[in-house]
């Protein structure tokens, strides 16, 4: 293979693959995650975390999180987690869900601590667990003032 | 004592979706923070909350000091019959607080 034919599988193949890849969106090794999912693997789909693509300030910005799924007796979301890259405190809300909530949504204002990168993973009640990943920039930290 | 804000639409017919949305009005305190004396406040944020309806449990959240001042939350739940929705929560102070509604189904 050519030095050239090998950049390019590199930049369209490699990307094209990691994007259908279970753990596409978590680490594997983060304790945080393995508590969550007990070293279960994240698949990427049918959620979505919706933030705006900046903030001026983190003390407060709207974030949404949908799982696209039914929500009857025999299939539903069980849970959904919302993660921190770079929190103090990482684990930021779980949400509990069932069959009774009719839709997987959940709104609700965040705090973050400067521009990174949020996951919110998804449990199934078949016990499968599916995610999405959004970064975000944010301009003003908000455990800036103080520390 | 905790005051809280509970919005849900006027009335709904029986099986349909009810988006349910709550403020809290609570500090939710990170544990960085300095007041105006230079002295450090100490964490106090609420950690858990549940919503019960009729009796049931149709929504529970942990939350962490990753949820800005004022908590707000915003779910669906299905409504049945006529009753009261009863939100209950707890802070790191072990301070408890409750606020309650009445969802109308038509």
């Amino acid at each position: 293979m050519k030095r050239r034919d090998f950049l390019g599988f590199t930049l369209v193949i490699l990307p094209v693959q990691a994007l259908g890849q279970a753990n596409a969106h978590v680490s594997t090794t983060d304790p945080l995650v393995v508590a969550i999912t007990k070293g279960k693997d994240v698949l990427p789909g049918k959620v979505k975390l919706e933030l705006p693509a900046v903030a001026v300030n983190g003390h407060s910005v709207a974030m949404t999180v949908k799982v696209e799924s039914p929500m009857s007796a025999a299939q539903y979301v069980r849970a959904v987690h919302l993660v921190s890259e770079k929190n103090p405190v990482r684990e930021m809300a779980t949400f509990y869900l069932g069959p009774h909530s009719g839709r997987a949504e959940v709104g609700s204002r965040i705090r973050l601590n400067g521009t990174q990168r949020i996951t919110a993973i998804a449990e199934l009640s078949d016990g499968s667990f599916w995610s999405d990943q959004v970064a975000i920039e944010v301009r003003e930290a908000a455990c800036t003032d103080g520390g | 004592m905790a005051l809280a804000r509970i919005q849900l639409p006027k009335d709904a017919k029986r099986g349909e979706l009810v988006e349910v949305r709550i403020v809290i009005q609570h500090p939710m305190e990170t544990g960085f923070r300095r007041d105006a004396g230079g002295e450090r406040v100490a964490r106090n944020a609420i950690h858990s909350l549940a919503c019960r309806y009729n009796g049931a449990e149709v929504f529970r959240a942990t939350l962490s000091t990753g949820i800005a001042a004022n908590p707000y939350l915003r779910f669906f739940l299905r409504a049945g019959e006529s009753g009261d929705l009863d939100f209950w929560w707890l802070d790191d102070d072990e301070k408890e607080g409750t606020a309650k509604t009445r969802l109308v189904v038509a």
